[in-house]
């Protein structure tokens, strides 16, 4: 089965963001393919690499990232609702004036059309939030 | 990408308590230009949504209510509202604003976008659907 994501809540606010990560590693570890994570509203949070949440505690943005890196995973984070937050790239900090990013390497912004595609793409989409 | 999926976007919040409408509205602005079978769910406090006479002056936010107006050039011309969670609100269809489409199909003749529909109709117009976006 090939899946999408989308993750409407913040990390650490609320439980989404875990919901979604355990969602799809137990997909991937039975062999389902995940399309793409599309991070919306809050979740675009996710994305920031420089949130130091405490040392015994998850770091989420570390556990999507790793298991991105594990099976080539595409998170994409949405660049309206990253805009608003203030979730930045080299490309948007330049465009915007900026004069830092806060990106993780592990994810790109790109437009609300990914998610759509995604939709389209996938077998089901799965969203995480309220 | 020729397939069409029927995609429903399911909006169960008021309107600027939290930023899920607003981002709703624009996910589905964007997902208009990709021609799929597009309908939009009003239920719960999202009613409030289509809400007429919106007047967010007090607190300082944006009234976002008239794009609502212009979905119909987007082809977007299916939004069903569901009638207990009006009835629960002490709202009717008069409380609403008056959303129009010119219908292509019948010689651009002007209709009501908004569709009152029961629970369990509404719940049957889910089942139909392909993909589901909940905000």
């Amino acid at each position: 089965m090939k899946f999408a994501i989308q993750i409407n809540e913040g990390p650490y606010q609320h439980q989404a963001v875990d919901s979604a990560y355990q969602f799809a590693k137990a997909a991937l570890d039975k062999g389902h393919e995940i399309f793409r994570v599309f991070f919306y509203h809050d979740g675009v949070n996710t994305a920031t690499r420089l949130a130091v949440p405490p040392q015994d505690d998850r770091n989420l943005t570390k556990l999507w990232a790793e298991l991105a890196e594990q099976h080539n995973l595409d998170m994409v984070v949405c660049v309206a609702a990253a805009q608003r937050r203030g979730v930045a790239d080299e490309d948007e900090m330049k465009r915007n004036g900026k004069d830092a990013n806060n990106i993780h390497p592990a994810f790109r912004i790109s437009g609300l059309g990914q998610l759509i595609e995604a939709g389209i793409a996938a077998d089901r989409v799965m969203v995480f939030g309220d | 990408m020729s397939e069409i999926k029927k995609f429903m976007y399911i909006n169960r919040k008021a309107p600027y308590g939290t930023v899920y409408a607003l981002e709703s509205l624009e996910v589905v602005l964007i997902g208009a230009a990709f021609d799929q079978d597009v309908s939009l769910a009003f239920l719960d406090d999202g009613v409030f949504q289509l809400m007429k006479g919106q007047d967010t002056q007090g607190v300082g936010m944006k009234n976002f209510s008239p794009t609502y107006s212009a979905l119909g050039d987007y082809d977007v011309t299916k939004l069903y509202v569901e009638q207990e969670s009006l009835d629960e609100r002490g709202l009717t269809l008069d409380d609403l604003l008056p959303l129009k489409y010119e219908d292509e199909d019948d010689d651009w003749a002007e209709k009501d976008s908004i569709k009152l529909v029961s629970r369990e109709e509404l719940a049957g117009l889910m089942e139909d659907q392909d993909v589901l976006l909940n905000f």
